[in-house]
């Protein structure tokens, strides 16, 4: 049986600068799958060669059977991948409303979007009280929340979550992770790249570490979790 | 008394030419806001428009009929410019697109020279040329037909962006054109739109304006630089904004022509562009 996402061997690299090289990663129907590692390891990278952000220069990237290595951007949301990019970037000056329904932009079914509204306001209950607030009056971890949510607003089959706890008020973090969770939950395929990489690894079932562009570690997340590579090198705990 | 009226008979007059105004700047602002280009060339494609709507009232079509004709001839006129054109200029250096519109400017204008020479061609036999006395007051009926004809349409594009589905997406490019990419909105698709339906208003504006002004071929320049006076002193980006600052300059100018002098009347409209500037660089309903 194949993976509903399959990443064979792609390299990635801006202006000369390499950024990913030999990646290949596998993210089963149904799974968490962590990605971590230090600031410019290439997580984020990775997420935009997968939504067409940037274009692998060698390798495939195959979704449900299908190559979609050279698909547009804007076409890939399509497909039934949603990308939370990192840092948010929600609508600002637009409603809360306004926002999840630009999420919902390719299914305009009415019927659709209200259920969908229903299952954000599920996972992120805040959100409905804001309603009709702009983006921008809503606090950091409220704007994740709401990225989040706009992001299943297309009913994605793969949500992928760039970097979801950064710069979030360390009290609001549970919230967004039981939000992950319970969107995962329902059956949603999520790839979650995190520099918090305990939260990450306890959210996930299977796991990869990047440095430096490459994978250097991957497996069960409970596995890596007591590995004394990511104990120590993220986790601050150093074997005695 | 007598000033009141007079007072009351600038203030129409002066409402009456900003809605114009704001027509023609709503279609920059649109643009601007959109894909964050200034066309340039704005005011060429008005001119284009009025030439249009000449030929139009040459084969007797009449303004009203021949306004959504222009519109729509505009509107695929934009559409072209954006995929020849302003597509590439936005792949370069910011400056790109302000020398390319500014190239396109002096193209269009050059063709319009060489095509229609520089003479200045007037319809023939506009209608509503008479006059409609109100509670004292007097007002050419082209005035009224143009103000309201503008009033109507700058409010159907203000409906468009906020309360349509494409509206919407609109709104999302101009905020943030990677994450508006990411919800499924085709970038160029939308650019592609905004650009026509700029040019669309001021096709309609072109058509309107023939009821009142003669067209040769810099007679959009003189509406364009007060479409930048407008846009910038309204907030570049604003459809509110645009309609305040058109609304303004349209009585800054009619009172600044009546109690200073005639030629004098661009004064108090740049000097209210130059405090609002000062004080407030984004414009009086601008962000940022």
């Amino acid at each position: 049986m194949s993976a509903l996402l399959e990443i064979d061997h792609i390299a990635v690299g801006y202006d000369g600068m390499r950024a990913l090289q030999d990646v290949s990663l596998r993210a089963e129907a149904g799974a968490v799958v962590a990605l971590v590692g230090a600031n410019g390891a290439g997580k984020t990278s990775l997420l935009r060669a997968i939504s067409g952000l940037v274009r692998a220069q060698s390798g495939t990237i195959r979704f449900a059977g299908d190559d979609i290595t050279r698909v547009p951007a804007h076409r890939i949301v399509r497909l039934g991948i949603a990308h939370v990019p990192e840092g948010r970037r929600v609508f600002a000056s637009a409603t809360v409303r306004d926002n999840l329904l630009l999420g919902a932009y390719i299914d305009r079914d009415a019927k659709h979007r209200r259920t969908r509204l229903e299952a954000a306001f599920a996972a992120f209950p805040i959100l409905r009280e804001r309603l009709e607030q702009r983006a921008s009056t809503l606090s950091g971890g409220e704007q994740q929340m709401l990225a989040i949510a706009r992001g299943t607003m297309s009913a994605p089959r793969l949500l992928m979550l760039d970097e979801p706890s950064l710069g979030i008020a360390p009290k609001l973090i549970p919230q967004i992770y039981a939000g992950i969770r319970a969107i995962a939950t329902g059956g949603t395929t999520v790839l979650l790249v995190e520099q918090n990489v305990g939260e990450a690894l306890r959210a996930a079932d299977t796991a990869y570490v990047l440095q430096t562009g490459r994978v250097v570690l991957s497996g069960d997340a409970s596995d890596l979790i007591g590995d004394p590579l990511v104990q120590e090198a993220f986790l601050g705990i150093v074997a005695t | 008394m007598e000033a009141l009226t007079t007072f009351a008979q600038l203030l129409a007059s002066g409402l009456l030419t900003g809605l114009v105004f704001a027509l023609v700047a709503v279609g920059l602002t649109l643009v601007y806001g959109v894909m964050d280009v200034v066309n340039f060339a704005h005011g060429e494609f008005l001119m284009l428009a009025m030439y249009a709507a000449l030929g139009l009232a040459l084969v007797g079509i009449g303004p009203l009929l021949g306004l959504p004709l222009v519109a729509i001839a505009l509107f695929l006129f934009g559409i072209v410019v954006y995929r020849l054109f302003v597509r590439r200029l936005l792949a370069g250096p910011p400056e790109a697109t302000v020398f390319g519109t500014f190239g396109l400017l002096v193209l269009l204008q050059g063709i319009a020279q060489a095509v229609f020479s520089s003479d200045f061609l007037s319809a023939p036999r506009p209608p509503f040329q008479g006059t409609i006395r109100f509670a004292g007051l007097a007002v050419s009926q082209a005035t009224v037909v143009e103000g309201i004809g503008a009033l109507l349409l700058t409010a159907g594009l203000y409906a468009f962006v906020e309360y349509t589905e494409t509206g919407r997406a609109m709104r999302a490019v101009a905020e943030d054109r990677i994450a508006a990419t990411l919800m499924g909105i085709d970038v160029q698709r939308i650019n592609g739109l905004a650009f026509g339906m700029g040019a669309a208003c001021v096709g309609a504006a072109g058509a309107l304006l023939m009821l009142s002004y003669p067209v040769y071929p810099t007679a959009g320049a003189s509406f364009a630089l007060t479409a930048f006076v407008v846009v910038a002193l309204g907030g570049f980006g604003s459809i509110q904004g645009a309609l305040v600052g058109a609304l303004l300059v349209g009585m800054l100018e009619v009172f600044g022509g009546y109690y200073l002098s005639p030629e004098l009347k661009m004064v108090p409209v740049f000097l209210a562009y130059l405090v609002v500037v000062l004080l407030r660089p984004q414009g009086l309903l601008g962000r940022r």
